[in-house]
C-alpha cells in the first residue's frame, strides 16, 4: 500500500502577520513557515495505516524554510521518503500552481491513497485535495476523521455539523481531505529528529517555470477593521465582573 | 557516580549500578508528595526494574504524577538519585514511547519550534523591556560585552504576572549600578524542566542555542532568577561542555548587600512566609541567601512553614509539572500548591513570599481556589526589596 | 456566457441548509446589479419540494437517487455538465463539507477560476468586488472577481437566511440528469451524534470556552460560572478535539450553530471556523488576552483579561446577584 501525503506549510498565526508594501500580501521576512495543522493530521493518519497494515509512506512539501523540520519529524515518525519541491512558494495564494507542481511527482509516485489536510487558513483560491483529486482523475471525500482500509477500497467517516458523521466507501486510488486522524499526532522527541537526520535525506525536485492560472488576485490584505467593534468594559478582573452582571441584567438572563 | 553507557534506554536504566543499592526502605514513596497517586511510586519502579518487569511501568502512565522535586533524593539513605535516575529516566522511556499527556506535548513541540514552551512568539521575547528607563540594555552588534549577562527565562520574559517581578528586578540591578545585558530575542528556555519531563534532545538542542548566544558576546557572569536555569547552566550544562560562573539572584544580591541594604529604607509591615524553592534549596542547598535578603528588610517579620528548608513542598511546576496540570487533577483532585498555601495561611503570615517564576502564579491560582483571596498574597522577594525602596 | 448567478442549493437530509438561503440572498443582490436570474441548483431524491420558498428566478432541480446524498462523482457529473453547458457569471456555494469539496473539484474539472472564504461580494460598476477571511479570520482579503464564469464559495456573516427565502415560488425546472453510475462514491450510513446530553441550541446563555482555558482542570471554573447562570458548557474545537468536552458542545462549523441570547466567549480567538456558528446570537461577550483577537470584531462586548482569573470573581459575582 503506497500512500503519499501532499502538504503545504503555511504562514504561522502565533507571529505577526505584516502585509508588504504593496498591500496585497505578507511580507515574506516576517513569515514564519509551518506546516498546515491539518497536514499533520494527514502525516498521522497515513503512519497509523502504515503501521496496521504495512506499506510506503512519502511526505512532500513546499521547499520553503521550515520544510526540512517538517520532513524530518515526518520521517521521525515513520514516513519512509521525504520530498521537497522546489519554487516560488513565498509569495501569493496559488494553489492551482501547487497542484501542478505536485502533479508529475504524484504520478510517478503511484501511490494507492493520497492524504492531505482537508483545508489551510489560507483557502482563497480553493483547497489543494479536491484539485489533485481530479487532475489525477481520482475520487475525494473531504472532512474525514476516520480511515480504515480495505481491499481495494477505504471506508472513511466523513463528519458533518453538528456531530453528525456518515460512513463512506472509496475506491482506490483515491484522495482523502483529513479533519483528524484516529488519534491525535504523537510526539517526536528531538533525539529521534536528530537520529533520523542522519540516515534520511530530502528528495529535492525542482519546479519549472509555475504556471499560476487560476490564482486569484489579491488588491489589498488587511487587518479587518470592524466598525462594529466590541464595547470593551477596562479594569480589572473585579471591574469587568460587575460591568458584566450588570449587563447579564439588562439581558435579562440574570 | 557510574558511567552511563551509552545503550539503548531500557538496558540503561537496568544496568544501573546505583538502584542495585537501593534497600527498598520505601522512604522515597514515602515523602513523595504525590506518591500515594501513582501506580507506581520511586520505590516501586526500583523493584520493578530489578525483577525485570519495568515493562508494565512504561506501559502506564502515572510517573507523569512526578514533579521533580527531589524530596526523594533527598531522602535516599543509599543516595541514589531517584529524580534523575528512576523517574525521569522512565519520562524518557514514556517521550520515547510517544506516551505524553497533550499538554505538556504541546508544550515539549513549543519548545521545539519557538524556544519557550508558552508557543509564545520568539520575537518578542524581550518585549517586556519596552517602555523601561532607563532603557534595558541587550547584547547584540553594538553590544557585545558587559559585567553580568542576565538570563531571563521563559515565564519571566512571557506571563504577565511574572513579568513585573522581572520589572522590579530590573530595577533593582539599574538602582545597584550593575553593569548587565540580557540576550533578548536570541535567548531560548534553558531547557532544564523540559530534561526532567524526559526530553533530554531537547535540553540539548536548547542548551546549545543558548551556549552559542553565550559565545558571541564576553561577560563575568550569568545571573537569573529562575532557579531552574540556575540549575541547567549550573549543574548541566557544563556536562554538554558549556561552561559558565552562574548565579541565582538571591545569591548575588546578598553579595551586593552592603550596597542594597541602605536603600531599603521603608517599612514593609508584614508577617511573611518563605518558601524554599526545590531547584534553590532542596537541590542546590541555598536556604539562607533568600533569608538573609528577608532580614535586611525593614518592618518584616519572618515565620517559618513547618516544612521547611529541605523538607520543603513542592509548588508542583518542576519536572514537567508545569504543564501536567489538567493530567494531574484528573488523576488525583489534589494539588501541592493548594496544601503550601494552606500552610502558608496557618502560620498567620498575610505574605507568602516566593524566589521562583514558577511559583508566583502557581501560587496565587491555589489561593484564589481555596479562596483565600483576602488572607493570603504572594511576592517574590524582589518585590519587596523594591517595595522597601 | 450569461449573466446569471447560480447558487448550489445545499439539501441535507431533506432540509435546504441555512447556508444556502444565505448564498441565495448574496445571489440576489449581484443579480439586481448584472441584469442575470438568480439561478438555484437543487440535486437530490424526491427534493423538488424544496424549491419553494427559494429566493430565486428559477430553480434546476436534478432528482435522481444517485443524488439523494452528497457524493463525488454524482454532484460533479451533474453540475461539470450543467456549468460548461451554461456557462453563468458566477456559481456560488457555500464552503460547508459539501460546497468546499465540490467547488474546488469543479474548479480543477473546468480550469474555471475559484474564490474562497467569502463573505461578501459586491457589484460595483460591472465588476464583482470580493471580501474573503483568511489566516483564522486575522486579515481580509480584498479584490475584484477575474471575468468569465467563476465559482465562489460563501462563508456566513454578511446575510441572515431569511434574505434568502421568498413567498413567491420560483420557475421549477425539472432537469435531466445525466447517467450515474460507476460511482466510485458510496454512502453506507449517517452515524447520529451521542445523545443523552444537553442540546446547546436550545440554551439561552452559552458559557463557551476555547484554548484560553488551556487544561481540562479549569474546565471546572467554567462550569461553575454555568451553574450559577443556569446556563451551559460549550466550547470551540481546541477543546472538544482533546476530549474535555463532549462532541455534542462543539459550537462551529462542524459542530453546532447556535442562537442563544447571550453567547459568552471565553478565550476564543474567533477564528472563521467557529465564529460562523455563532452569528445568531443575540449578544456576543467576548473574554480573551489577546487585544486583537478577531472575535472583538464579532461581540457587542469585551474584556482583555485572562478568563481563568475572571470565572471565578465572576461566578461569585453572579451568585451574589441571584442570592442577594
Amino acid at each position: 500500500m503506497k500512500i503519499a501525503v501532499p502538504t503545504q506549510l503555511v504562514p504561522d498565526l502565533v507571529e505577526e502577520l505584516v502585509v508588504d508594501a504593496s498591500g496585497s500580501y505578507l511580507d515574506p521576512s516576517t513569515v514564519r513557515w509551518v506546516l498546515n495543522e491539518f497536514d499533520d493530521y494527514a502525516i498521522e493518519q497515513a503512519i497509523l495505516l502504515k503501521e496496521r497494515k504495512g506499506g510506503q509512506v512519502t511526505v512532500l512539501t513546499q521547499g520553503l524554510d521550515g520544510a526540512d523540520d517538517a520532513l524530518f519529524a515526518a520521517a521521525a515518525k515513520g514516513a519512509d521518503r521525504l520530498i521537497k519541491l522546489n519554487g516560488d512558494f513565498e509569495t501569493g495564494v496559488k494553489i492551482h500552481a501547487l497542484a501542478r507542481q505536485y502533479l508529475p511527482v504524484l504520478k510517478a509516485l503511484a501511490p494507492d491513497l493520497i492524504l492531505t489536510g482537508v483545508q489551510t487558513h489560507l483557502n482563497l483560491d480553493g483547497t489543494l485535495g479536491p484539485i489533485l483529486a481530479e487532475s489525477l482523475g481520482m475520487p475525494y471525500v473531504g472532512y474525514v476523521s476516520g480511515v480504515t482500509l480495505g481491499d481495494g477500497k477505504v471506508t472513511v467517516i466523513k463528519e458533518y455539523p453538528g456531530g453528525l458523521r456518515a460512513e463512506m466507501e472509496v475506491s482506490l486510488p483515491a484522495v482523502l481531505g483529513i479533519q483528524s486522524s484516529d488519534t491525535p499526532p504523537r510526539y517526536v522527541p528531538i533525539s529521534k529528529i536528530r537520529q533520523v537526520m542522519k540516515t534520511s535525506k530530502v528528495d529535492e525536485e525542482d519546479c519549472g517555470d509555475m504556471d499560476e492560472s487560476g490564482s486569484v488576485l489579491v488588491d489589498n490584505l488587511l487587518v479587518p477593521e470592524s466598525s462594529e467593534k466590541a464595547e470593551m468594559i477596562e479594569g480589572d478582573v473585579d471591574a469587568v465582573a460587575a460591568r458584566l452582571v450588570e449587563i447579564l441584567k439588562e439581558q435579562g438572563v440574570l | 557516580m557510574v558511567e552511563m553507557v551509552a545503550l539503548n534506554a531500557t538496558d540503561r536504566i537496568q544496568d544501573d549500578l546505583l538502584l542495585r543499592s537501593c534497600i527498598q526502605c520505601g522512604d522515597c514513596s514515602g515523602v513523595c508528595p504525590l506518591g500515594y497517586l501513582m501506580d507506581f511510586p520511586p520505590s516501586k519502579i526500583i523493584a520493578d526494574i530489578r525483577s525485570e518487569t519495568y515493562a508494565r511501568v512504561t506501559k502506564g502512565d502515572s510517573v507523569w504524577m512526578c514533579i521533580a522535586c527531589s524530596a526523594c533524593t533527598t531522602v535516599c539513605p543509599m543516595q541514589i538519585p531517584v529524580t534523575l535516575n528512576v523517574m525521569s529516566r522512565t519520562k524518557e522511556e514514556l517521550v520515547l514511547a510517544g506516551n505524553v499527556p497533550p499538554e505538556l506535548q504541546a508544550a515539549l513541540e513549543n519548545s521545539q519550534r519557538y524556544g519557550n514552551p508558552e508557543g509564545e512568539s520568539p520575537r518578542k521575547r524581550a518585549d517586556w523591556i519596552k517602555g523601561i528607563t532607563p532603557a534595558i540594555p541587550v547584547f547584540g552588534r553594538e553590544k557585545r560585552s558587559a559585567d553580568i549577562l542576565w538570563f531571563v527565562g521563559d515565564y519571566a520574559s512571557f506571563h504577565p504576572r511574572v513579568q513585573q517581578v522581572t520589572r522590579a528586578f530590573a530595577r533593582l540591578l539599574q538602582l545597584l549600578k550593575v553593569d548587565f545585558a540580557i540576550l533578548g530575542v536570541d535567548e531560548v528556555s534553558d531547557g532544564d524542566s523540559q530534561r526532567l519531563a524526559g526530553e533530554r534532545g531537547l535540553f540539548e538542542y536548547l542548551a546549545e542555542k543558548n551556549s552559542r548566544s553565550f559565545g558571541k558576546y564576553s561577560f563575568n557572569k550569568i545571573i537569573t532568577t529562575d532557579p531552574h536555569a540556575f540549575n541547567g547552566m549550573k549543574t548541566e550544562y557544563p556536562k554538554l561542555g558549556y561552561s559558565y560562573p552562574v548565579q541565582h539572584y538571591t545569591e548575588f544580591l546578598v553579595e551586593h548587600l552592603d550596597q542594597l541594604k541602605p536603600m531599603l529604607c521603608k517599612e514593609v509591615k508584614a508577617k511573611v512566609t518563605y518558601h524554599d524553592p526545590c531547584y534553590l534549596g532542596r537541590v542546590n542547598k541555598i536556604y539562607d541567601a533568600p533569608r538573609t535578603l528577608l532580614a535586611a528588610i525593614p518592618g518584616l517579620t519572618m515565620v517559618e512553614m513547618p516544612h521547611t528548608r529541605q523538607n520543603s513542598l513542592c509548588c508542583g511546576g518542576g519536572g514537567g509539572g508545569m504543564w501536567l496540570d489538567g493530567f494531574q487533577w484528573n488523576k488525583g483532585h489534589a494539588r501541592v500548591s493548594e496544601w503550601r498555601v494552606g500552610e502558608a495561611a496557618r502560620t498567620g503570615a498575610s505574605l507568602l513570599v516566593v524566589a521562583c517564576p514558577y511559583e508566583t502564579p502557581r501560587f496565587e491560582d491555589a489561593v484564589k481556589t481555596t479562596g483565600r483571596v483576602e488572607q493570603l498574597a504572594v511576592k517574590d522577594i524582589i518585590e519587596l526589596l523594591v517595595d522597601a525602596i | 456566457m450569461n449573466q446569471d448567478i447560480y447558487v448550489l442549493v445545499e439539501q441535507f437530509k431533506g432540509k435546504v441548509t441555512d447556508m444556502a438561503f444565505m448564498a441565495l440572498a448574496q445571489a440576489k443582490e449581484l443579480a439586481a446589479a448584472s441584469g442575470g436570474k438568480v439561478v438555484g441548483v437543487l440535486l437530490g431524491h424526491n427534493v423538488a419540494g424544496l424549491a419553494k420558498d427559494l429566493a430565486a428566478g428559477k430553480v434546476l432541480v436534478y432528482d435522481d437517487p444517485a443524488l439523494a446524498d452528497f457524493t463525488w462523482d454524482a454532484y460533479l457529473k451533474v453540475l461539470a455538465g450543467l456549468i460548461q453547458a451554461e456557462m453563468p457569471r458566477l456559481v456560488l456555494l457555500g464552503e460547508t463539507t459539501i460546497g468546499a469539496d465540490t467547488a474546488s473539484g469543479l474548479s480543477a474539472r473546468l480550469g474555471l477560476p475559484q474564490v474562497g472564504s467569502c463573505t461578501r461580494i459586491e457589484a460595483a460598476g460591472g465588476a464583482f468586488n470580493y471580501t474573503s477571511q483568511v489566516c483564522g479570520g486575522k486579515l481580509l482579503a480584498q479584490g475584484v472577481l477575474p471575468d468569465g464564469s467563476v465559482l465562489v464559495t460563501l462563508v456566513p456573516g454578511a446575510f441572515k437566511p431569511e434574505q434568502g427565502k421568498s413567498a413567491i415560488p420560483a420557475q421549477v425546472v425539472a432537469m435531466v440528469t445525466p447517467a450515474l453510475e460507476g460511482l466510485r462514491v458510496k454512502l453506507s450510513h449517517y452515524i447520529e451524534p451521542e445523545g443523552g446530553d444537553v442540546d446547546i441550541c436550545k440554551e439561552n446563555v452559552l458559557v463557551s470556552v476555547g484554548r484560553g482555558v488551556q487544561n481540562q482542570d479549569n474546565l471546572e471554573m467554567a462550569q461553575e460560572l454555568a451553574d450559577a447562570l443556569g446556563a451551559v458548557v460549550s466550547g470551540s474545537r481546541p477543546v472538544t478535539d482533546q476530549g474535555w468536552l463532549a462532541t455534542s458542545r462543539l459550537v462551529g462549523k462542524s459542530g453546532k450553530s447556535v442562537h442563544p441570547k447571550v453567547y459568552l466567549a471565553l478565550g476564543i480567538s474567533g477564528a472563521p471556523e467557529h465564529t460562523e456558528a455563532i452569528t445568531g446570537s443575540e449578544m456576543i461577550i467576548a473574554v480573551n488576552t489577546d487585544p486583537v483577537a478577531p472575535i472583538f470584531n464579532l461581540a457587542k462586548y469585551g474584556a482583555v483579561v485572562d478568563m481563568l482569573d475572571l470565572l471565578p470573581v465572576l461566578t461569585d459575582q453572579v451568585r451574589q446577584a441571584k442570592g442577594g
